[in-house]
């Protein structure tokens, strides 16, 4: 198999007032099921190496994690190496249940947006309420970025991770690299 | 002349001189000013013309009121037409010229209209240009389009960029003045989050201009103070030369940054538009003064009399020597106190109203020398591009001179007009205020949120409140309402500021100067300055029986100029109600609307533009596609390569090419933009048997099956080949167009109707690069590879497996809608490019070629296939398609069943699918209908039926398409008659829908 | 431009992250049905002046349907609740009650 290759193969864009980076290939698994059953929990605690996330947050260390998705739907991250062994561990673990799991890693493009302007360059691109006081780390929110469908949170505070479709990513990194254009500080967090 | 006073500036700083050109000119002026001031400084009166008589123009206001002094700033990617120069800071090099002239300022052509404007009354445009009907086209519309507009619309491309900001807060307040700071500090101080903007580059509003003292100490210190209080609030966002530009449901709030107007070279985007979410709204936006009627109130010199106050006290500048101030309230004496001060002449004040002359402003100004005549007004103005005189009347009589004063400027007012614009934007009702001879916001009915309370507040001015004192108390307490009701608290020794109190008198009315104006001079007493509509006019319409305002306003176009009735709504109104004999309130007021006044469309668009005007939707081999001659159609959001080309040959060749060497060798599809979906669950099987047409449920695992999907109406949206993964899984395939729409159809089925079904549904389009490798040397070229049997005997046609090829982990569909030989390839994304080139690599010396869409479209034509979009059109059934044998009729129910039991879906008259071959080989133009016997009511031929695909096939080398045609099945070998839009007439003769291959043998080898 | 409540996920968000999918609680009518009941679930739709019960999805967040009560005239929202009822429930209806006593579910 040959190397996998990112939908911008790690595009970087660092002129602006915060730093755009295209993630590297990352391991994602859409679970769908019944969230309460501890079966399911348990199997999906085992293949994200986190701890079960509450209703709209996201649970992460490195490349591992779990977001929670819908009341039906997490997220699960992992190593892209590993994600063929975790799905197919996961998929047997549920096999006996009513649930789905499908590998999503090449159908998503990830990105860091990282700075202390970081919660404006998102500001301009997504219809949230990004003050300190109201999104911090843990939280995860799926809405959209500009036109297009999108999910972030926050790893560490003044970094965003956000997760969108692939064939976007181009789009995606234009905007952001847009909303962070030199000059363009808004000093509404921060002043 | 206007000119500069030696006293300088409030807002100046004469240490920083700027150079700016107007009309190529070369002037000067000082950091500090405005477009206008510096015009004026430098006495440039005469500043544009007005839109329908091309009068001479010159500033009557001082701020964003300003309906004539419109100019064309910048250049190229910076030019802009219709900027006000009072609201136009002046920078270095600013280039201004005027407009709506010709051939020039100073002389011009179009002002003729003026002496024809007895010919030219309101509603003359609809008058004149009824008739004949036939100079509509070729006389009326080319002069019409020529005449319209003021500036000229910008030709080059914008140069800035523009951006959106998401905020949220608890109390947006609009407006900056002492009522805005005040409830600023108030809400701040209860430590609820606040957004202050204002419009202007400076705080204070025009509090510091009309003097008085706050808490003792002078009005600037108290707004310093206050500033510096604000600023040290974390809770607190200020942003000047920001304007609360529309007030929407649901607490929705649009303002307008303008971040680089007064500075072109400055780096970021040029206006940023806040989109801000608020629990609550404060509009203290202030008030606007009046102008008086009265002939002659439009000749440039005449200007409100706070206007002339502002540019004295903020920029220096006089705006002429001897000044008569005419009005109908206190407020003006200010004017002439003012100027008076300055060591300017007023030569008289001529006051509307009688009164006792021993109080307040008027005792000032009588102790200053300034003679005021009570009762008295003006007749009329004497003057062409300036003020050269007034001849002075008594306010209550026809208007007979009494006296000629000699003067070259004046100062009116015609009372105070709150900003009731924000308040009204989403519904907020209003009241006659008889004190003060206007509209003020009805508190008892406030525009209202979700939660069907109220949601704006008016503070200050804005509100009614006139007196400083007023204003101040009415801000705070508005405030403090506004935090209480959003459960903040405010600390206990929170408290409004003091004002010292003036002695006022009350203001009393006045629509029209004098009172009993004779036509005459109702003809020359201007409402609307820029759009031209005079007393006279608005009086015509009411007799022509316009009496409802709204008709009115548009019959006269009274208030529909650049500054949407600011100065003009009021004056108007009063006219139409003196007009109809009836109360200003029940004639009622024009509807307010976003934005308060205009905003650039770039900043609407924010980062919708060039680049990332809209979301491109690329697959993982869209470089290569690139890189490689593609041609791009767009598909959706998606950019599909149409063909690819190479060297010199057209686009129609590289087609036949790519077509051709399908057959013969092999070919290359990107199809990874084709939907994939999953659905997965126990009750699956019947869940998708709901979705299709056909049988799902029956599909043996390891066995592909195409599908038919229909809306409820049951018109066919999609189709694609569904392969069953194991027992409980099935993938779909959808249209490119339909992987989004489709998967949120399936959804809504489950999550609406049978939510208690146990099916799960992912849609994973995008995790694939889906290639099929299609043509006789396909399995070849496969083998190669190396991996996965791939043979007929372990992968047979309509089979599918997973496996490994060339090192890739990938899943093969034996599907093809091609009619040759063919494998969809599907492999994670990641590695779809590096896939793509192995198979390049491998098929090197078997003919191998990338193929894109059209060669696609003529391969599956040549093959009969039906085409979502083509062959359907959101009115097509399966059954009018000849696709019977894709409808279970085992199936109590599908999606669409029932609607195809409906008369209309089963007439024998239904237009059905056929092949259509040219009599002479030629290709049919796309969607060419065939016409048979007869005509129709209208008189046209009636038609039988129509085109719905059509190609120059290169293996048959002949035209061949498909078309809906009436009992088309049953007239095979008839030849039909399709007129062309070229004057050309095709027959094509009804055949079957296959032309090539009809037993599918080549698929199957 | 509204603010609409998710129930699903909790989010609370401006309406351009939603999609408005016309009335709530048609009842299917499929194969079998007569003319009539065919037409009125097809064609038929309530278009109140005043409250009304509507289908809404959170497009771009959780991607889940649910049901939104409002006013279709002062655009008031009463609430949002599950998709999967065929009828308002309680205290949807006495939240309308509560503000618009003279209402009545038709």
């Amino acid at each position: 198999m040959s190397e996998p290759v990112t939908a911008l193969m790690g595009a970087e864009d660092k002129v602006g007032i915060a730093t755009i980076t295209e993630g590297g290939p990352l391991g994602m698994i859409t679970l769908r099921g019944d969230l309460s059953d501890k079966a399911l929990k348990k199997a999906a605690v085992a293949a994200g190496g986190v701890t079960m996330p509450e209703q709209g947050h996201c649970n992460n260390e490195g490349e591992k994690g779990i977001a929670w998705m819908s009341p039906d739907e997490l997220l699960i991250m992992c190593p892209y190496v590993e994600v063929h062994d975790r799905l197919a561990d996961l998929q047997a673990k549920l096999a006996k249940g009513h649930a789905l799991a499908v590998n999503v890693s090449d159908a998503r493009a990830t990105f860091l947006v990282t700075g202390p302007r970081a919660r404006e360059v998102m500001g301009k691109l997504s219809p949230v309420d990004l003050h300190p006081d109201r999104f911090q780390p843990g939280m995860f929110r799926r809405t959209r970025l500009a036109q297009i469908p999108a999910a972030f949170w926050m790893p560490e505070e003044e970094t965003f991770q956000i997760v969108c479709f692939r064939s976007v990513a181009r789009y995606a990194f234009d905007v952001l690299k847009v909303a962070a254009q030199p000059g363009s500080e808004v000093g509404y967090f921060t002043s | 002349m206007s000119t500069r006073l030696a006293t300088g500036g409030r807002l100046l700083k004469t240490d920083k001189p700027l150079s700016f050109t107007f009309n190529g000119k070369h002037l000067r002026g000082y950091e500090g000013d405005t477009l206008a001031s510096a015009l004026l400084a430098n006495d440039q009166m005469l500043m544009g013309r007005s839109f329908k008589y091309h009068r001479p123009r010159s500033v009557v206001a001082s701020g964003a009121e300003e309906p004539n002094a419109l100019v064309n700033l910048g250049s190229e990617g910076r030019f802009e037409p219709n900027q006000r120069a009072t609201v136009t800071e002046l920078f270095e090099g600013l280039e201004a010229t005027s407009q709506n002239h010709w051939p020039s300022l100073e002389f011009d052509v179009g002002a003729i209209n003026r002496h024809l404007s007895r010919f030219l009354p309101a509603g003359f445009y609809y008058k004149m240009f009824m008739y004949p009907r036939s100079f509509w086209k070729h006389i009326y519309e080319p002069f019409i389009r020529h005449s319209a507009g003021l500036g000229k619309a910008p030709k080059a491309r914008d140069a800035d960029t523009y951006e959106h900001f998401y905020a949220f807060c608890d109390v947006l307040i609009v407006g900056g003045g002492v009522a805005g700071l005040e409830a600023a500090r108030t809400a701040g101080r209860s430590g609820a989050r606040v957004i202050l903007v204002e419009q202007t580059e400076h705080w204070g509003g025009r509090a510091p201009v009309d003097g008085g003292s706050i808490d003792g100490g002078s009005v600037e210190d108290h707004i310093a103070r206050t500033l510096a209080e604000l600023e040290g609030m974390e809770n607190v966002t200020l942003r000047l030369r920001t304007m609360g530009a529309g007030v929407y449901d649901h607490g929705y709030a649009l303002a307008y940054e303008r971040l680089t107007d007064h500075q072109p070279d400055a780096k970021g985007p040029r206006h940023r538009l806040w989109r801000i979410r608020a629990g609550h709204i404060i509009t203290a936006t202030g008030a606007i003064e009046r102008p008086l009627s009265f002939a002659g109130n439009d000749i440039p010199g005449v200007m409100l009399a706070s206007a002339l106050r502002d540019y004295v006290v903020n920029y220096g500048v006089s705006i002429g020597d001897r000044t008569v101030v005419v009005t109908n309230n206190d407020n003006a004496y200010l004017t002439a106190i003012t100027l008076k001060k300055a060591g300017l002449d007023v030569p008289v004040i001529l006051d509307a109203r009688v009164l006792p002359e021993d109080i307040g402003l008027v005792e000032q100004a009588k102790a200053l020398g300034i003679r005021v005549l009570m009762g008295h007004g003006i007749s009329s103005v004497k003057g062409g591009k300036r003020v050269t005189g007034v001849a002075i009347c008594a306010q209550a009589g026809e208007g007979a001179v009494l006296e000629e004063i000699a003067c070259d400027a004046v100062a009116m007012s015609g009372g105070w007009s709150p900003v009731v614009h924000l308040w009204s934007h989403c519904g907020g009702k209003l009241r006659w205020d008889t004190d003060h001879g206007c509209f003020s916001p009805d508190l008892d009915s406030p525009p209202k949120g979700a939660d069907g309370m109220g949601f704006v507040t008016p503070a200050g001015a804005a509100s009614g409140m006139f007196a400083l004192d007023d204003v101040l108390h009415d801000a705070h307490a508005a405030a403090d309402g506004v935090v209480t009701s959003l459960d903040f608290k405010l600390p206990r020794d929170v408290e409004a500021p003091k004002a010292e109190r003036r002695e006022e008198s009350p203001m009393m009315p006045v629509w029209m100067m004098p009172h009993g104006a004779s036509v005459k001079l109702r003809e020359k007493a201007w409402l609307d300055f820029q759009n031209d509509v005079k007393v006279s006019d608005v009086r015509l319409a009411a007799q022509e029986g316009f009496v409802s305002v709204e008709h009115a306003k548009r019959y006269t176009t009274l208030g529909m100029a650049t500054d949407q009735g600011k100065l003009s709504n009021i004056n108007g109104l009063a006219t139409l109600a003196g007009a109809l004999d009836a109360d200003i309130p029940a004639v009622g007021t024009t509807t307010f609307r976003p934005p308060y006044t205009p905003i650039s469309l770039a900043s609407i668009a924010g980062e919708a533009r060039a680049e990332t005007f809209q979301p491109l939707r690329r697959t993982p081999l869209h470089d290569w596609h690139e890189a490689n001659g593609a041609i791009w159609e767009p598909v959706g959001q998606w950019r599909r390569p149409y063909a690819f080309k190479r060297g010199l040959e057209s686009t129609h060749d590289a087609v036949m090419r790519e077509v051709k060497n399908v057959r013969e060798n092999l070919g290359l599809l990107d199809a990874s933009t084709l939907g994939k979906i999953i659905v997965k669950g126990p009750d699956a099987g019947k869940f998708l048997d709901m979705m299709y047409t056909n049988m799902m449920s029956t599909l043996k695992v390891g066995k592909c099956r195409y599908g038919l999907m229909c809306s409820e109406n049951g018109f066919l949206i999609d189709d694609g080949v569904v392969a069953r993964i194991d027992e409980d899984t099935w993938l779909c395939h959808t249209t490119t167009g339909g992987a989004e729409s489709i998967h949120a159809h399936m959804e809504e089925w489950l999550q609406t109707e049978w939510w208690d079904w146990k099916v799960y549904v992912a849609n994973v389009t995008e995790q694939y690069a889906q290639i099929a490798v299609v043509g006789p040397n396909a399995r070849t070229a496969l083998e190669r590879l190396g991996g996965m049997d791939v043979s007929k005997e372990a992968l047979g046609f309509m089979e599918w497996a997973d496996g490994e090829l060339g090192g890739f982990k990938v899943r093969i569909y034996r599907i093809s809608f091609s009619g040759e030989l063919s494998y969809e390839i599907a492999v994670d994304a990641s590695h779809g490019a590096a896939f793509w080139n192995a198979l390049l690599a491998v098929g090197n010396d078997l003919g191998v070629m990338p193929y894109g869409t059209e060669a696609l479209h003529i391969l599956r034509a040549e093959k009969g296939f039906i085409m979502i979009g083509d062959e359907t059109d959101g009115t097509v059934i399966p059954q009018d398609l000849g696709l019977n044998w894709a409808i279970s009729k085992k199936k109590d129910d599908y999606l669409g069943k029932r609607a195809q039991e409906r008369s209309h879906m089963t007439e024998p008259t239904r237009w059905k699918l056929v092949g259509l071959e040219t009599t002479d080989g030629s290709t049919l133009p796309d969607g060419a209908y065939a016409v048979g016997e007869g005509t129709n009511d209208n008189g046209q031929r009636n038609m039988i039926g129509r085109v719905t695909s059509t190609y120059h096939s290169p293996n048959l080398d002949r035209g061949i398409a498909m078309g809906l045609v009436l009992n088309g099945p049953d007239r095979m070998g008839e030849v039909l008659t399709f007129p062309g839009t070229n004057g050309k007439e095709y027959t094509a003769k009804i055949v079957d829908p296959v032309f090539y291959d009809k037993e599918g043998e080549k698929q199957n080898v | 431009m509204l603010i609409i409540h998710c129930p699903n996920c909790g989010v609370t968000a401006e309406e351009t992250e939603f999609h408005a999918h016309g009335e709530a609680h048609l009842k299917r009518f499929g194969p079998g049905s007569a003319d009539d009941e065919f037409e009125s679930y097809l064609f038929m739709r309530r278009n109140p002046k005043g409250v009304h019960f509507e289908r809404w999805r959170h497009q771009y967040g959780c991607g889940k349907w649910f049901h939104v009560a409002r006013d279709t005239v002062t655009l008031e929202v009463f609430g949002s609740y599950s998709a999967q009822t065929t009828e308002p429930p309680e205290e949807i209806l006495q939240a309308i009650r509560d503000r618009r006593p003279e209402w009545e579910l038709t």
